[in-house]
């Protein structure tokens, strides 16, 4: 394996992306027809991405395993959406985002490719408002925005709190439009099963029609995926049930290194786990801590209700640590502020695992209606769930699994070390290093697919002109099925007692507990351990009932949760590897006196790209090094 | 608390289905009404039965991939949810609840609970969109949009696109769905250019895909999740009826 190679442009951060533009090699429209692209995944990123592309000319399949495109789970994203138009005239610009970006990251992502996820993110905007998303208006009629975590500037836009919605139907509107037009052909509840590899270059993919259970070949130029992140491979997480990390892990197999794959995200604000038989957890959008001050009692077992207790039994601690940033504190720093308070015996709520976020001093200061206008869905999902009303009394918050940072490693084209084979949005590591900034998954998804991968992909594309049409009785295509038809059949007949759905509740509960908000060795040894054990007891105990040909929602189930365990395996080395705490990367052994993450630059300055070696052989380490040319490394304070 | 469950079972989009009972008795009032048959699933599947096929995915009511017709209501007794925000608190110990899949011809079973929807996606693909490219937008503040327009259009976008409309209504007419998504790109300026042509082809499409009229009766305002109102169909009607004179 050749050392990684970033494929950063030449001259200052400020001009890369333009030289870039100027020299990268172009297709002529007669070409593109004949071209062939595939894209698994169609949220933010893949929508944006296969509309761009259809737009261009070029002959796009589009994957997704829901029953429509306009179901990926940007749907849920509720905050907002970061561009630096400087609306506000306060101060913001590209390079405040961008050293935003890097900072919130603790320094751990890659200047070129953040810079420039800053740079296209006002085109974005624009896009989205052309595209028609209702943003939030002023009384003039001019685009209005609110703050987020980690940032002094106001720069997110928003549609209340389902401003994902409208970036996802936007996206999805856009991909109709090309639908309508036969440039991109959608395939539904499809799932794709393998990568097909074609003299080392992505040429294909194997998908389960989920209807009927039948294996499909696909076969293209490139292969894009942007197919999200791995949360739920701790069972309860904030994303959609079904979200899964296997396509990112099929490619993996297949010689695409994973990065940094332990960084992954709890964010802070989340409705409590209740019970046991809970599927999911339900964020609640950072933009309310806006206006929401998060608080628990001075005193440990406060019994009172919120309400009764006053102002002087009440710890803002967020506002106590970091006076500067207050509640708007970073995610990594707000959870595990939490996580804090709660294990010191302050935690409120029937678990003790919970505290509060109180918008009464908003309501006295604003009144009812503005918060309404702001907040109003949120308030009334909170209520749903609950059953309490947020306008009377404070939320109960809790950490909970959201978003991986982590992801396949990409260059600066965004192609994985696999040739031909892209990975965008969630899907890879790019942009947020250890710790992902409030309302920039959006951004960087749009970003990603609309404006950057467009570019980037026709460098390869322009040597594939020659190359006709892949045909999908090569004998490649014919390995990929049989190894996805075996493996299926492999997980139909163990034949044990235990379901799926057993495994993955268990699973979750190891990484949640060991390499979840707060990592340490000891811990991290025993839960590669209790993935092993439990991993052999999944291959000889699963019960999947049903049969392959038909629709069969637990072999869909056992097929994700059996890629989990192998990610898990992974995701533990590679946080053991790093001892050092960044980010949501909190490693107990490295942390300064006041309990803030310490960082080793010295040892640490890389990405971690791991490259599978086979079953039952350790994963070889890669390291890229990263550079800081433009930004002095320093220690990421908010106080 | 236990509950007697008469679940439509059907094993594919051509076998014919039927109810069949489930008394199930480990139910908590703290699940969700999804949650419930996610734990009688995996008992059947235990006991070697065949579980409940049943989409789902977002479960915080705002991707529409699930949708049930709960006690002959589309997403059960409570108004303005999705059916994965049902709560088993709003049944009683000793209930018997009946599940059936959306009932309405565009939307044939495919299997259980599951329906295939696809219509609603070849609606939009009429000119459910504006034609922009990538690249050609002006700076987002050179539309300037009255806030009261963009509030009025952001109130019909929320549509989630679950099909609860089509379930309520006895025509499985598909207007509110439609007029939801003409309201929101026609009352905003960038939806202006192509505005009749988008209302002519939508309401064309939506007819061939055999959805039924609309009478009025307002089923898919009183079911609709996101409480997409009638206002909708009548500005759909009026934006129809102008395109087809001008």
């Amino acid at each position: 394996m050749a050392i990684l190679d970033a494929k950063i442009p030449e001259g200052s951060l400020a001009e890369k992306w333009t030289h870039y533009k100027n020299s990268v090699k172009l297709v002529n429209p007669a070409n593109k027809k004949k071209l062939d692209i595939i894209v698994v995944g169609t949220g933010a990123a893949g929508s944006s991405a296969a509309s761009a592309l259809g737009e261009l000319g070029y002959n796009v399949k589009v994957f997704c395993y829901q029953d429509s495109p306009r179901r990926a789970h940007a749907i849920a994203s509720q905050g907002g959406i970061n561009a630096t138009k400087n609306y506000q005239n306060d101060g913001d610009s590209v390079y405040r985002l961008f050293y935003d970006m890097i900072k919130g990251g603790d320094f751990r992502a890659r200047e070129a490719n953040v810079y420039r996820a800053a740079e296209v993110s006002s085109q974005v905007i624009d896009h989205y408002t052309a595209l028609g998303v209702p943003f939030a208006r002023d009384y003039g009629g001019s685009l209005t925005n609110r703050s987020f975590g980690g940032v002094q500037v106001s720069r997110t836009f928003y549609a209340k709190g389902q401003t994902g919605q409208q970036c996802m139907l936007a996206s999805y509107s856009s991909l109709n439009r090309q639908i309508s037009k036969g440039t991109v052909t959608m395939f539904s509840r499809r799932e794709m099963l393998d990568l097909v590899l074609v003299d080392g270059k992505a040429r294909g993919i194997i998908t389960r029609n989920l209807i009927t259970g039948e294996l499909e070949r696909h076969s293209a130029h490139a292969v894009v995926l942007a197919s999200g992140g791995y949360g739920t491979i701790y069972y309860l997480s904030t994303l959609a049930i079904q979200s899964n990390g296997s396509a990112a892990w099929k490619a993996h197999l297949k010689g695409a290194l994973f990065a940094n794959p332990s960084f992954a995200q709890i964010h802070p604000t989340s409705i409590p786990q209740l019970n046991e038989y809970q599927s999911k957890l339900t964020l609640m959008s950072e933009s309310l801590r806006n206006d929401g001050r998060i608080w628990v009692p001075k005193e440990k077992n406060d019994k009172r209700h919120p309400n009764d207790i006053p102002e002087e039994d009440r710890d803002y601690y967020l506002e106590r640590r970091y006076p500067a940033y207050g509640n708007l504190v970073p995610r990594d720093v707000g959870s595990r502020a939490a996580k804090e308070r709660c294990d010191a015996g302050y935690g409120v709520g029937p678990t003790g695992l919970a505290v509060y976020m109180d918008f009464r001093d908003a309501i006295k200061k604003q009144g009812d209606k503005t918060i309404e206008a702001k907040y109003g869905n949120l308030f009334q999902l909170y209520d749903t769930i609950t059953g309490i009303n947020p306008y009377k009394e404070p939320m109960q918050i809790y950490p909970s699994a959201h978003y991986t940072m982590g992801g396949l490693w990409v260059d600066y084209n965004l192609m994985t070390t696999i040739p031909g084979l892209y990975a965008i949005g969630e899907a890879n590591f790019a942009d947020h290093g250890a710790n992902r900034l409030g309302a920039a998954s959006l951004m960087q998804c749009s970003g990603d697919g609309y404006f950057i991968l467009p570019f980037t992909i026709s460098d390869y594309m322009a040597d594939q002109i020659k190359t006709p049409r892949i045909p999908v009785n090569l004998k490649e295509f014919d390995e990929a099925e049989e190894n996805v038809r075996k493996r299926l059949e492999k997980l139909i007949s163990i034949n044990g007692t235990q379901t799926s759905t057993f495994f993955h509740k268990k699973l979750g509960k190891i990484m949640w507990d060991y390499c979840g908000m707060v990592r340490n060795e000891e811990g991290l040894k025993k839960a590669a351990e209790l993935v092993k054990e439990l991993k052999h007891e999944f291959w000889t105990d699963l019960k999947v009932p049903g049969n392959l040909n038909e629709l069969n929602q637990e072999i869909e189930k056992a097929g994700r949760v059996s890629d989990f365990f192998d990610l898990a395996g992974l995701l533990i080395s590679d946080a053991l590897n790093r001892k050092e705490s960044c980010g949501a990367h909190f490693r107990e052994e490295s942390q300064t006196p006041d309990g803030e993450a310490q960082r080793n630059d010295d040892e640490y300055l890389y990405v971690a790209a791991w490259e599978f070696k086979g079953e039952e052989r350790p994963h070889q380490l890669h390291k890229e090094k990263l550079k800081f040319e433009e930004v002095e490394v320093q220690v990421r304070s908010y106080k | 608390m236990k509950v007697r469950l008469k679940i439509w079972r059907q094993e594919n989009a051509k076998a014919k289905g039927a109810f069949v009972t489930y008394d199930f008795e480990e139910v908590s009032t703290e699940m969700s009404f999804l949650e419930m048959l996610d734990a009688l699933n995996q008992k059947l599947i235990k006991k070697g039965d065949s579980p409940i096929a049943f989409d789902s995915d977002c479960r915080e009511g705002i991707c529409g991939s699930c949708g049930l017709y709960i006690n002959g209501r589309p997403n059960g007794p409570e108004k303005g949810i999705s059916t994965c925000q049902l709560s088993m608190r709003a049944f009683k110990d000793g209930d018997t609840i009946y599940v059936e899949p959306w009932r309405a011809k565009p939307f044939p079973v495919i299997k259980d609970l599951i329906v295939d929807r696809s219509a609603f996606d070849k609606i939009l693909h009429a000119c459910g969109f504006i034609s922009v490219n990538t690249g050609s937008a002006p700076d987002g503040n050179s539309i300037l949009v009255p806030k009261e327009y963009s509030d009025l259009a952001f109130d019909s976008s929320v549509c989630i696109g679950c099909g609860a409309c089509v379930a309520a209504c006895k025509n499985a007419s598909a207007m509110l769905f439609v007029s939801a998504k003409v309201s929101h790109l026609a009352l905003l300026p960038q939806g202006r250019p192509e505005a009749r042509e988008r209302v002519k082809n939508m309401v064309m499409e939506m007819d061939r895909l055999g959805f039924g009229n609309c009478t009025n009766t307002g089923a898919c305002e009183a079911e609709c999740p996101k409480e997409i109102n009638l206002t909708n169909i009548a500005r759909l009607n009026r934006e129809y009826f102008t395109a087809k004179i001008l």
